[in-house]
């Protein structure tokens, strides 16, 4: 059984242990944030919304929504926006890229896996290309909130991978709830409606099981037709 | 001179409530699926819509805060909330208003996590019956908190007022139209902080104290209405039970 708090709810008085989504004061630890409480390790508040707060270390993905030589703009679904520079692109050096030309490398509106390298206290943030993953051609992107991620992932993966093996899809999970699909059409509409299910019942349990009764029942439908 | 109304008959008030009851509240959280955070209340006769978006980059630029979130509050009243039609768009009053209610949840909202971004609240009333500033920071309060936005705690708020010279409890629009005096309070119910008070009308040391001790006890009543309309929203029965439905 979980426990949900709201902010000023109290919730221990061992400070020593108080992680985020708390705050401390006289003494105590009370929550900041509407959430589900935790004990494990840390006192902290499991948050059940809000905004993506980029953090050191982070794999995104990015939204290019504007150009300035010499970066490009990335909405990263958080409340600030970050910067790419050119020289993060591999391959092409720095004078093959001249003002007027970055929208040949990447465009506005096209998407990019991208690693927080760096957040400053003013929320500047720098950002690392992550070339690995092509997120241009023949899939999909669907938004849930960050908070909804680990349950997409499940405990030690047990989630994703049986949504991967069921759905026929790649599945690229990234940090701020953007989620790259790929694969056959239907597969696709399959795992994409399936991913918001889980992202709408993240808070009640056994939530594992339930979707894979619901993706078998769904391909025995379809087989009979 | 203004004729007196009688506004007290047997000792009750003329919606039927004793002198400390408040109107009934119905409170509904996550009702619009755009906004980040959201709520629906009803006290008494007042309907009123919150919604809460951000923290999300500020604009215009110029008003942003380097250290800090910079909080925006509406309030706003439709035009078919009163009984003659109001001029749409924020007059003397709602613009007033709106900066009293933000500075209500001044001492709560952790701004100094958010630097330089911006979080928008607003309240529009849809329909009115006095108190509608009060309704309003509770459903505001109930909205930042569905929205995820890191708080000290969540604010509650209500009205006393003093009719037929008596201090009572959460007025209605008929009392507060013909009553003496009329003291909307907000406070963070854990600490007793009070963070807003307001008054209009005249009240005697001794009823001024009198009434905020009824309020303060009120706005305890209203925050554990609050947090459970929180708290259940993602209890595992209520969706059971709503699917069942």
């Amino acid at each position: 059984m979980y426990q949900v708090v709201v902010p000023g709810d109290f919730l221990s008085e061992e400070t020593k242990r108080a992680g985020e989504g708390t705050y401390v004061e006289e003494g105590k630890v009370y929550a900041s944030q509407y959430g589900i409480a935790s004990e494990r390790g840390e006192i902290k508040v499991v948050p059940l919304s809000g905004k993506y707060m980029p953090s050191r270390g982070d794999v995104v993905i990015g939204k290019i929504t504007g150009i300035s030589f010499p970066f490009w703009i990335v909405d990263l679904a958080s409340p600030y926006e970050a910067r790419l520079h050119v020289s993060a692109l591999s391959g092409i050096t720095r004078e093959q890229i001249e003002f007027g030309n970055m929208s040949e490398y990447l465009d506005i509106d096209d998407l990019v896996v991208v690693k927080v390298m760096d957040v400053n206290a003013l929320m500047k943030i720098e950002l690392a290309l992550q070339e690995d993953i092509e997120l241009r051609r023949g899939g999909r992107l669907v938004e849930i909130p960050h908070t909804k991620v680990p349950r997409v992932i499940g405990r030690n993966g047990s989630m994703i991978k049986m949504l991967k093996e069921k759905c026929n899809c790649f599945i690229f999970i990234a940090k701020n709830g953007r989620i790259w699909i790929r694969g056959k059409e239907d597969d696709m509409d399959l795992a994409s409606m399936v991913i918001l299910k889980i992202a709408r019942e993240s808070h009640t349990s056994g939530l594992t099981d339930r979707v894979a009764e619901f993706l078998d029942s769904f391909r025995k439908e379809k087989e009979r037709g | 001179m203004k004729e007196e109304i009688e506004l007290i008959k047997d000792g009750k008030r003329l919606d039927g409530r004793g002198f400390d009851e408040l109107r009934p509240i119905k409170i509904e959280v996550g009702v619009l699926k755009r906004a980040d955070g959201s709520c629906y209340l009803e006290l008494g006769d007042n309907k009123v819509i919150a919604a809460v978006y951000g923290p999300r980059e500020m604009h215009p630029r110029h008003a942003q805060d380097a250290k800090m979130a910079v909080v925006k509050f509406r309030y706003n009243m439709a035009p078919f909330s009163t009984d003659d039609r109001k001029r749409p768009g924020p007059d003397r009053r709602s613009v007033e208003i709106s900066k009293v209610c933000r500075e209500a949840f001044d001492p709560v909202i952790m701004r100094e996590l958010y630097p330089k971004a911006g979080i928008e609240v607003y309240v529009e009333l849809l329909q009115s019956d006095a108190g509608t500033r009060t309704a309003g920071i509770n459903a505001a309060s109930i909205a930042l908190a569905d929205a995820g936005i890191p708080m000290k705690d969540i604010v509650s708020s209500i009205a006393v007022g003093k009719i037929n010279g008596e201090v009572v409890l959460d007025l209605n629009a008929v009392e507060d139209n013909n009553g003496e005096a009329d003291m909307p309070i907000a406070m963070i119910a854990r600490t007793n902080t009070i963070t807003a008070l307001q008054m209009d009308g005249r009240l005697t040391k001794e009823e001024f104290e009198r009434g905020l001790k009824l309020a303060m006890g009120a706005c305890h009543q209203i925050y554990e209405l609050q947090r459970a309309a929180l708290v259940t929203r993602y209890n595992q029965n209520y969706e059971s039970k709503k699917e069942e439905r």
